[in-house]
């Protein structure tokens, strides 16, 4: 047994996730999941693909959208690059997983410390967000995935449902601002 | 006088009627009024004064060309100055007041500037106050100051917040006159997603202002009813209180909407004003026509006013300027205004028409071939002087007089991407020509000006863009109103003795157009910098084509061949605070935390910001008053036994791949083709030009498997540059990149019981012994009973230390397991501050040194840089002029009195040269206080330095008039053999 | 401006870095004996045209992909984008042939 346990904290630095309700729309920080990217070799698309639609239940989205299985879910988010989201309980080290499958024909990172991620729902999700992004929130349909900008920040934003349900992905160590610019956003138009 | 000017009719709320005040006294109004149409309605008239002359004025206009009617709101931190009255929606409690006076609107002490119209001409800034020189500075520069400008900011932060925002759609209509109705009804219908965009309150435009029926319906509620049908539809957005402000590249436009400006009290925390970035396929512009006036003879008393902007009062907002007024025009619109004023019950004073052929109009004193040439009334209009077709000149009483020289198409947006309007004869206007790809434009602002003609060209013209996107326009049956022409003959000014104002905003009057032609300004460029004629707030909206005029007559042109001022955006004013939006005080930027920043909180860390991440700079004790102490302190416990620093913000890359080798070989300037597994070394990048790009150090993890660290400054660019050699330089090879910077939270571990430090976190099947992982290892291990992590033996502070990272989630576990475990050694977390002292001590280079100038051989790294394969920088780093014995070379330095100081940023000079920059030796880049030598010490670019050590210079700081001897050194201060790190 | 991405379609170019004329992908043979000036020529001296010019544009906030844009530098009319990594490729494969 070791001397030290090691116990990790929420993306904004608390042990219980934040759960805020403004006007219509509510905004959760979702820690439970590990996320990892892969990317393939050059030389292995074919192989890939097949392996990946085996191991992920699903072929491997195009740009600018995702797809999931009942274990993972994954979006585009370079050419020839994806990041894989699976629950933490589960797939504690993502990486480590998806290498093991995929081995030679993909470089796999593991990126879940390296996000926070926010689920936004409600009626007025839309227009929260156009107070922030500069894609175009309105016409973005379910399983979209884009990476953009929201107040400075990089973020990836994926549509769960059309008008009702975002997730913005940002990078960990601008959750605390990230979150602040989600609030107040909700504030503007609640 | 009567004061009370209210009309039946209209479209004011007579049941919700609004308290306000200006200038201190209250007035009544309806919900409805603007701040114009209740004061007018209450019998004022004078609500402002004059740039230049301090002049009384009242309303030009009835919308936001407004020049004259501006005033100040929203009293004390709120203040904002130059708010046109004609576009201020009254509310409840309104506080107005007038500005460019004193001490009152009715008696104002610079008004004694219009006794000396000779010493405010054109150009009055570069004649009157030249001379005697010297006074210009002292006497004459704050004196124009204080007597120029309009309203004053408060000078105190604004206390309201404004947001941005980013609307998408396949066509943007701008305007909801009857064109843009028309537009935004066949988009709509069409299924297409329309925004319409509308500056004043309610949809309509002139259908507003006009007595025109549509469709046996009054005009506004025809607007109203499309209104209705455009708002239950999902696929349309309206935006009222929204001015499209400029027109951008590739059918980007912004909009800035007023969200609580009309409000009593505006909920706490919500925006008072969007700016909108709109992105539109496709855009209509209907943005309607402006009247102008025609110049004469005392034009600019209150109560003289568009002819238009009469009919805006009396149909809109069933306000009259006065009971009895005249109508002076040259053109067929003009003349509405005398039937919708007879038709409220206003007396017709008189109408005066330039034209000797234009229609006649029973029971009304009417002049034909007549030209008003004075007015009377200090403080606003009593009187008007006429000069009949047979030169006779009779008076004339009245309160008001309408003046319509014609309307000006609102081609602004249209030129925003440098389009030149052309002139038409016809209409004596400007129509838009050379309009932004994406951009048509219908009904008025078009040319098109009969409400009829509006519909149609509206309808038209969505109907072609809609069918451009792959829509199916309806079609449908256009509705019926007037189609009546214009009839207008030029008419521009009237000669007289008195001045005629052309740019009542900036009082240029013709006389001084035509002094600046005199004196030799040709172009209307120049026209309009040296008379300041259509400048400020509102841009000569109502002046332009008038000095236009006047200036062709003068120089003996045509008006085309005159051309016209380019329009640039905003087309109205823009409040800074917009412009801001949320990126102000502690939401300028976003600021990035560190996995400890929640710990090192607690322990009460001074932060400093390094980018955009925030850093502990340092960690006070109790009882330690000055930074030194705590830095000190930290640095030297850390030499003595361990210290800790979160150093997770240099930038991480992960470099993967079966040509990853090759791929960090050609990226370094040094050699990384035999680098082992299991280990890491010091890389130098350069750029192809040969200077240091960025340092750092790469571990190898697999044989096929990177991990490259940048400093924190450079993350962003490094990858950037990678991305760039990777796809753009060497698509053949098989690399894949990716940042993970955030995803690991790393400590180092620093000083000679660090790795007794951490035989107590790392699980211990891993052997930390010096044999077996020694200096610039690295591994994946567990710590702390199997939680992944990877160690990294690299030591920036020269002792034996360690890199040790973990999932970032759990950083701030690991760095409090790390102080627990480090009580026995007495480890001290240490900040950036202990961090820079160290590499200085141990003449490590940092962003201080890598400033962009400087070359492998600078920094004494020249044999690094291997010519036996091909790198970025390699070739070029090999020129001449960077190789010459001069060259700058790093060097250490140290005071020759201990006990001096001296700062970074200095330059050398040999002991007996005078401090000149011909003397220049080079310069200091790094300094700090060295607790472990007991005196300050710096690293610096000394000429042919790496040969002078010894010799003593001087280091001289001009700016502090600063200059210390020192002697030149190794940048080595401390462990020059690295026995240290390598125990 | 609106760069419209060959993957993800128009994009704002606020998500977008400039590094400015297209030939830098064009890096010259560190092996040929006349190298250094080679790559002097290559890093600085570039067209700078009033009209069509070939840009390298970075797609920072987005895919990460750097793209070959074609603009008209006077009207900022944009007239072609490609994917660089598609551009070096053929670029090389004709070097080889």
């Amino acid at each position: 047994m070791a001397e030290y346990q090691l116990e990790p904290i929420n993306a904004l630095g608390l042990s219980e996730t934040v759960d805020a309700e403004i006007g219509l729309v509510r905004i959760v920080e979702n820690n439970a999941n590990s996320l990892a990217s892969i990317a393939i070799r050059l030389g292995n698309e074919k192989k890939f693909s097949s392996s990946a639609r085996k191991l992920l239940g699903f072929a491997l989205p195009g740009p600018g959208e995702s797809a999931s299985s009942k274990t993972y879910s994954a979006f585009w988010s370079a050419p020839n690059q994806w990041f894989v989201e699976a629950s933490e309980k589960s797939h504690a080290d993502i990486a480590h997983i998806l290498k093991e499958e995929l081995a030679e024909m993909a470089s796999v990172t593991e990126q879940t410390g390296g996000w926070c991620r926010f689920d936004i729902e409600g009626k007025t999700v839309t227009s929260m967000l156009e107070r922030l992004c500069m894609l175009d929130m309105a016409g973005m349909k379910a399983g979209a995935a884009n990476r953009s900008v929201i107040e400075h920040i990089g973020v990836f934003l994926l549509c769960r449902r059309e008008h009702e349900a975002i997730s913005v992905y940002g990078p960990r160590s601008m959750a605390d601002s990230l979150h602040h610019a989600l609030i107040a956003a909700a504030k503007s138009i609640a | 006088m009567s004061t009370d000017n209210r009309l039946e009719g209209g479209l004011v709320d007579r049941s919700s009627s609004v308290r306000f005040s200006f200038d201190g006294a209250s007035y009544t109004g309806f919900k409805g009024d603007t701040l114009a149409s209740a004061l007018l309605a209450n019998g004022v008239r004078l609500m402002g004064r004059s740039f230049k002359y301090h002049r009384p004025r009242g309303p030009l206009t009835a919308g936001p060309e407004e020049p004259n009617a501006l005033v100040e709101l929203r009293g004390k931190n709120r203040r904002e100055p130059n708010t046109r009255a004609t576009t201020v929606e009254l509310f409840d409690g309104l506080e107005a007041d007038s500005q460019n006076r004193w001490p009152s609107l009715k008696f104002d002490a610079l008004a004694i500037n219009d006794l000396m119209p000779s010493l405010f001409a054109a150009g009055f800034y570069y004649k009157t106050f030249m001379w005697p020189k010297a006074f210009w500075e002292k006497l004459y520069e704050p004196l124009i100051r204080r007597a120029a400008g309009l309203g004053s900011l408060s000078g105190e932060p604004d206390p309201d917040v404004y947001d941005k925002g980013f609307l998408h759609c396949d066509m943007l209509v701008i305007g909801s006159g009857p064109a843009g109705l028309a537009a935004a009804l066949a988009g709509g219908r069409a299924g297409a997603r329309v925004i319409l965009a509308e500056e004043d309150f309610i949809v309509g435009g002139r259908l507003n202002a006009e007595s025109f029926s549509v469709d046996d319906k009054p005009g506004h509620e025809w607007a109203r009813s499309v209104f209705d049908e455009l708002s239950s539809m999902a696929n349309v957005r309206i935006l009222t209180r929204t001015a499209v402000i400029g027109a951008f590249d590739h059918g980007v436009y912004g909009a800035l909407e007023r969200l609580t400006d009309h409000l009593a009290t505006a909920e706490p925390g919500k925006p008072r004003q969007v700016l909108w970035r709109i992105y539109a396929k496709r855009t209509v512009l209907c943005a309607g026509a402006t009247e102008r006036p025609i110049a004469f003879p005392n034009n600019d008393r209150p109560g003289i006013m568009l002819s238009g902007a009469i009919r805006s009062y009396v149909n809109r907002f069933a306000t009259t300027p006065g009971k009895k007024v005249a109508i002076f025009t040259n053109n067929d619109d003009g003349l509405r205004t005398v039937t919708d004023l007879k038709a409220k019950g206003v007396e017709i004073a008189a109408v005066i028409d330039t034209r000797t052929d234009g229609p006649s109009i029973d029971n009304v004193t009417h002049f034909q071939g007549a030209r008003v040439v004075d007015t009377k009334g200090r403080y606003g209009l009593q009187e008007i002087t006429v000069e009949q077709a047979n030169g006779k000149t009779c008076r004339i009483d009245c309160l008001a007089l309408g003046v319509s020289g014609g309307w000006n198409p609102n081609v602004h947006l249209t030129c925003h991407q440098r389009g030149r309007p052309v002139w038409d004869e016809s209409l004596a206007a400007f129509l838009p020509h050379g309009v932004p790809e994406g951009m048509q434009v219908a009904g008025a602002a078009n040319g098109e000006l009969s409400t009829a003609a509006a519909f149609a060209t509206g309808a038209r013209t969505a109907g072609e863009a809609l069918e451009d996107l792959g829509f199916k326009a309806t079609g449908g049956k256009l509705p019926q109103s007037e189609d009546d022409p214009v009839n207008i003959s030029p008419f521009w000014y009237v000669e007289g003795k008195g001045r005629a104002w052309v740019d009542l905003q900036n009082d240029v009057t013709v006389k001084d157009i035509k002094l600046a032609h005199q004196e030799g300004y040709r172009s209307v460029e120049h026209l309009k910098r040296y008379t300041t004629l259509g400048m400020a707030t509102d841009q000569g909206k109502t002046a332009n084509i008038t000095g236009l005029a006047v200036m062709a007559e003068a120089t003996g042109k045509s008006i085309p061949e005159t051309g016209t001022t380019i329009f640039r955006p905003p087309y109205s004013p823009v409040a800074i605070g917009a412009f801001a939006g949320r990126h102000r005080d502690m939401s300028f930027r976003p600021v990035r935390k560190t996995p400890s920043h929640k710990w090192a909180e607690e322990q009460g860390a001074v932060f400093v910001e390094a980018g955009q991440w925030l850093r502990a700079q340092w960690y006070p004790q109790s009882g330690e008053t000055h930074w030194r102490e705590s830095v000190d302190r930290e640095v030297l416990a850390t030499r003595k036994s361990v210290g800790i620093c979160d150093v997770t913000t240099l930038g991480k890359i992960d470099i993967q791949g079966a040509d990853a080798t090759r791929f960090v070989n050609a990226v370094y300037c040094n050699a990384f083709a035999k680098l082992p597994v299991n280990k890491v070394r010091y890389g130098l990048m350069l750029r192809e030009d040969g200077m240091v790009m960025d340092d750092g150090t790469t571990a190898r993890l697999a044989e096929d498997h990177y991990v490259m660290t940048t400093t924190t400054a450079n993350a962003g660019p490094v990858f950037r540059h990678l991305e760039f050699c990777r796809q753009c330089l060497w698509p053949e090879l098989d690399v894949q990149l990716i940042s993970t910077t955030e995803a690991w939270a790393q400590f180092a571990v620093a000083g000679p019981n660090s790795r007794g430090l951490l035989r107590k976190i790392v699980d211990r099947d891993f052997d930390l012994s010096n044999d077996a992982f020694p200096f610039m290892g690295c591994a994946e291990v567990t710590v702390c009973g199997g939680l992944r992590a990877r160690l990294f033996r690299i030591s920036f502070s020269g002792e034996l230390a360690y890199e040790i990272a973990v999932p970032t989630r759990y950083g701030d576990a690991l760095v409090r397991a790390l102080m627990k475990a480090g009580e026995e050694f007495d480890v001290t977390p240490y900040g950036t501050e202990a961090l820079g002292v160290m590499r200085i001590e141990k003449g490590h280079v940092t962003g201080n040194e890598l400033n962009g100038t400087i070359t492998a051989l600078n920094l004494g790294m020249e044999r690094m840089v291997s010519s036996k394969k091909d790198s970025i920088g390699t070739v070029l780093s090999r020129r001449e002029g960077m190789n010459h014995g001069d060259a700058l070379k790093l060097v250490g330095l140290r005071p020759v009195d201990a006990s001096q100081a001296f700062a970074a940023g200095s330059h050398f000079m040999k002991r007996g040269d005078e401090a000149s920059a011909a003397n220049d030796q080079g310069y200091m880049t790094s300094v700090c206080f060295s607790p472990n030598l007991g005196h300050a010490i710096g690293l610096g670019f000394l000429k042919d330095g790496a040969n002078r050590i010894g010799e003593v210079v001087r280091a001289v700081n001009p700016l502090q008039k600063q200059e210390t001897e020192v002697e030149v050194v190794s940048p080595h201060f401390i462990d020059p053999e690295g026995e240290r790190l390598r125990g | 401006m609106i760069i419209e991405h060959p993957l993800l379609g128009p994009r704002d170019a606020q998500e977008f870095t400039c590094l400015g004329d297209a030939s830098l992908i064009n890096r010259p043979d560190w092996q040929e004996d006349d190298a250094v000036n080679r790559f002097y020529e290559y890093l600085y001296l570039r067209d700078n045209p009033a009209g069509e010019h070939r840009e390298l544009w970075y797609h920072e906030q987005g895919d990460r992909s750097w793209l070959v844009v074609t603009r008209n530098t006077v009207t900022h009319e944009i007239l072609r984008v490609e994917l660089a990594i598609d551009v070096a490729r053929t670029a090389r494969s004709k070097d080889r042939t």
